[in-house]
């Protein structure tokens, strides 16, 4: 250890406030197209229609959490069949892993809400305060009454945006026009408001102020990229072997033998994070494409080639600084750890299309009564008790016969009817008691166990499925 | 050492701490102060909190907050919003003829809801959580086709309204079987307990059951019946089928015949209300054996 403090450094910062530049250039104009396009998704999904019949809900995309049922487009999903939201989690999750690998921070720097939403409030910082250097004033003049009058335009505007987000997202849970009408008119749940204002709140917090931050310090994804990008992984970097050193003064002396980069700023001024990426790979950098866009107008201008700023992996350094063509994009993306996540992501992936084309409109499940395990009867038969659950999970309503597999030990009643018909409504569940009997001294009424199979058949369409359980006799 | 006046330090290099443990330096990425300043607000939330709720634990209790809010108020207040809720069912219950509750989907699926909660809380205990009874106790399987008293659900509820032998409820059903050990010899009794095997069709004596069968009908067939098969207007069960109060081996045919048996079931008219009685009613009598 070296000599005591003198002056302990600083263990907070303030928070630097970043004012990006406008910029123009074919990342700007993708990432304009991209923020229209989601945003768009995420706005007008609740208002599309799809028609299901008179019984069930017409949005196309809606979670019903009141009635458990999940419906996208032609697929509904009922509680039990969770699993397809599971799949596609994990397909999300290993997609996420698949880019990083392959393309970077590219979930960062193009789809993030977080960066779509921040990048939408910049624009509209700008539009009503200016560019960079108007907003930097801005932010150090004192307050004056035009001073005031532009923040509040700005967090007017910002406040729409964010009621709009918050709004946008309740319609996922509910019949959107219904509940629009409900929420203007002042009617709707109480559950509603709060959630609108709750993610109106963070919207415009996080949009509007806390930006760069999140990214920073309240994400976890950026930690976590670190293990899924290597080398050959192709990310926005600076190539410090052609820029470096750099300088302003291209007439003084000695300027042949400086880099490409003349310093100019325009990298670090473009910067949503506030970061310099000529100090190379680093946390902050949500890799949103905005510096190469800056850094080409400039290479344009002063007669350079592109792309002193620009998508490279790591390995082709050595190539680039020796002067040779870096290898083929194609070689950085297949490698063995983006095949292995293409792989399993397609893996999980036809399962899911596999069991969504596999699966029946009709589901049983049985609950045996464990207690008693069994019933003597009068005449000595073994009844056994059970609850079928009979899922119709089809918009109709239908009729089922309910019948055991072949047992000339054993009889099937019904609570409560007469024969084997149970009727089912229309995307329904219904639980029906049922008493399996053996008569007296069959092998059935004698067995521990015996094995049975419960089947149930629509009468109109002939679909069937069974189930399995198992008959408990009284051993003598 | 301060991080500026650190020699090693290249230009663009995070400031460092000053510290250094065998050349190895560590660096300084300062928090965001916001940071520290959410930490004060939990502070300040968390004091804000305990002032507001149930918190600090004094002498005899912990200090109530000005809220007044309470866990066990406000699951009383759950449990009266539930039967307000339930309350219009109830009366519906009430106003529906006992015959009448099962052919209707909605108020029959209550009623079993509703008298499977009755049942778990009040009868349980003796009838057992699966209805199935305590045959070493007497007390009966509810889930069977034989019932002592009657397996409609009139029965079942007049039974349950009043219940059997039960000397504070005038309305109670009553009988009461002779302990025969003073009344006959024991032959005689071994006897009786070989034919009621043999009319439950058991293993028995056949010379001994031939015996029983005039005694049968001098001492036993006005309540059980010429051939065994019970009267349930006098609460006197079947003994020529298989389902047994308190067992069929022989030792408890002998103990039966000989001290007799005294099963008694509690009136829950004072207990229950009546729709209460009548979806437990319900239940019961859609367990597997109602008539």
């Amino acid at each position: 250890m070296t000599a005591p403090d003198t002056h302990p450094p600083r263990l907070y910062a303030p928070r630097e406030p970043v004012f990006p530049r406008r910029v123009k250039g074919s990342f700007r104009t993708m990432k304009w197209g991209l923020m229209a396009a989601m945003l768009a998704i995420y706005y007008v999904t609740p208002w599309l229609r799809w028609d299901r019949g008179p019984v069930l809900p017409d949005q196309a995309v809606l979670v019903d959490l009141a009635n458990r049922r999940f419906y996208f487009f032609m697929i509904e999903i009922w509680p039990h069949e969770f699993y397809f939201v599971a799949g596609l989690l994990i397909m999300a999750g290993l997609g996420l892993f698949l880019f990083t690998s392959a393309l970077g921070r590219v979930w960062c720097g193009y789809a993030c809400p977080q960066t779509v939403w921040t990048d939408l409030f910049i624009t509209v910082e700008r539009w009503i305060e200016g560019d960079r250097n108007a907003r930097v004033r801005l932010w150090n003049q004192g307050w004056d009454a035009r001073k005031a009058r532009l923040r509040l335009t700005k967090w007017a505007v910002w406040l729409l945006i964010a009621l709009a987000t918050g709004g946008a997202w309740v319609f996922y849970f509910a019949d959107a026009p219904t509940l629009m009408r409900e929420l203007v008119t002042l009617q709707a749940h109480p559950v509603a408001y709060t959630t609108v204002a709750i993610l109106t709140a963070t919207t415009f917090f996080f949009g509007g102020f806390a930006r760069e931050q999140i990214c920073i310090y309240a994400c976890p994804w950026p930690r976590i990229q670190a293990a899924m990008m290597d080398e050959d992984t192709i990310t926005i970097g600076y190539r410090d072997w052609r820029g470096e050193p750099r300088g302003k003064h291209r007439k003084a002396e000695g300027a042949e033998r400086l880099g490409d980069c003349i310093d100019c700023g325009a990298c670090v001024a473009v910067c949503p994070m506030g970061i310099d990426i000529r100090n190379g790979q680093q946390l902050a950098c949500i890799t949103c494409g905005l510096c190469i866009d800056a850094c080409n107008e400039v290479m344009d201008k002063i007669g350079k080639p592109r792309d002193l700023i620009g998508y490279l992996a790591l390995s082709d350094e050595a190539a680039e600084r020796a002067g040779k063509p870096p290898k083929s994009v194609w070689k950085h993306v297949f490698r063995p750890r983006t095949i292995l996540y293409t792989v399993l992501w397609a893996g999980v992936g036809i399962g899911l299309v596999v069991a969504l084309f596999l699966r029946s409109d009709l589901d049983l499940t049985i609950s045996p009564i464990r207690n008693p395990l069994y019933v003597t009867l009068s005449d000595g038969s073994i009844r056994n008790d059970y609850d079928l659950r009979i899922r119709n999970m089809n918009n109709s309503e239908r009729t089922f016969f309910v019948t055991l597999e072949r047992n000339p030990s054993l009889t099937l009643t019904l609570e409560g009817r007469q024969g084997q018909l149970v009727t089912v409504a229309p995307d329904a569940m219904l639980i029906q008691r049922i008493y399996v009997t053996a008569a007296a001294g069959t092998p059935a009424a004698r067995a521990e166990r015996t094995p049975l199979r419960i089947w149930a058949s629509d009468v109109a369409s002939r679909t069937r499925v069974s189930v399995d359980t198992v008959f408990n006799g009284r051993p003598q | 050492m301060s991080a500026k006046h650190d020699p090693s330090r290249q230009p663009g290099d995070p400031e460092t701490t000053g510290h250094e443990w065998d050349g190895i330096r560590e660096f300084n990425n300062p928090l965001p102060a916001w940071w520290l300043w959410i930490f004060y607000a939990t502070i300040v939330w968390a004091l804000i909190y305990t002032i507001l709720y149930p918190a600090w634990p004094m002498l005899t209790r912990a200090t109530p907050g000005v809220l007044g809010y309470s866990t066990r108020a406000a699951v009383a207040a759950e449990i009266e919003r539930f039967e307000r809720t339930n309350e219009p069912w109830f009366q519906r219950l009430v106003d529906t003829e006992l015959a009448e509750i099962e052919a209707d989907p909605d108020l029959n699926r209550f009623a079993r809801s509703a008298g499977a909660a009755v049942f778990r809380a009040h009868c349980s205990q003796c009838h057992g959580a699966g209805a199935a009874g305590v045959q070493a106790s007497g007390f009966p399987n509810l889930r069977d086709d034989d019932w002592l008293w009657g397996g409609t659900i009139e029965e079942i509820h007049l039974t349950i309204t009043h219940g059997i032998r039960n000397e504070t409820d005038p309305d109670a059903r009553w009988s009461q079987m002779p302990a025969f050990g003073e009344l006959l010899e024991r032959e005689e009794i071994e006897s009786l307990v070989q034919y009621v095997r043999r009319i439950s069709a058991q293993p028995h004596d056949a010379a001994l059951a031939e015996a029983g069968a005039e005694l049968f009908l001098e001492n036993c067939a006005s309540c059980h019946g010429e051939d065994g098969e019970g009267n349930q207007a006098l609460g006197a069960p079947t003994l020529n089928d298989a389902i047994w109060l308190y067992g069929g081996s022989e030792e408890a045919i002998r103990h039966t015949i000989t001290y007799s048996r005294w099963g008694v079931m509690p009136a829950f008219a004072a207990r229950l209300r009546e729709a209460e009685i009548r979806a437990v009613a319900a239940y019961v009598h859609q367990l597997g054996g109602g008539q």
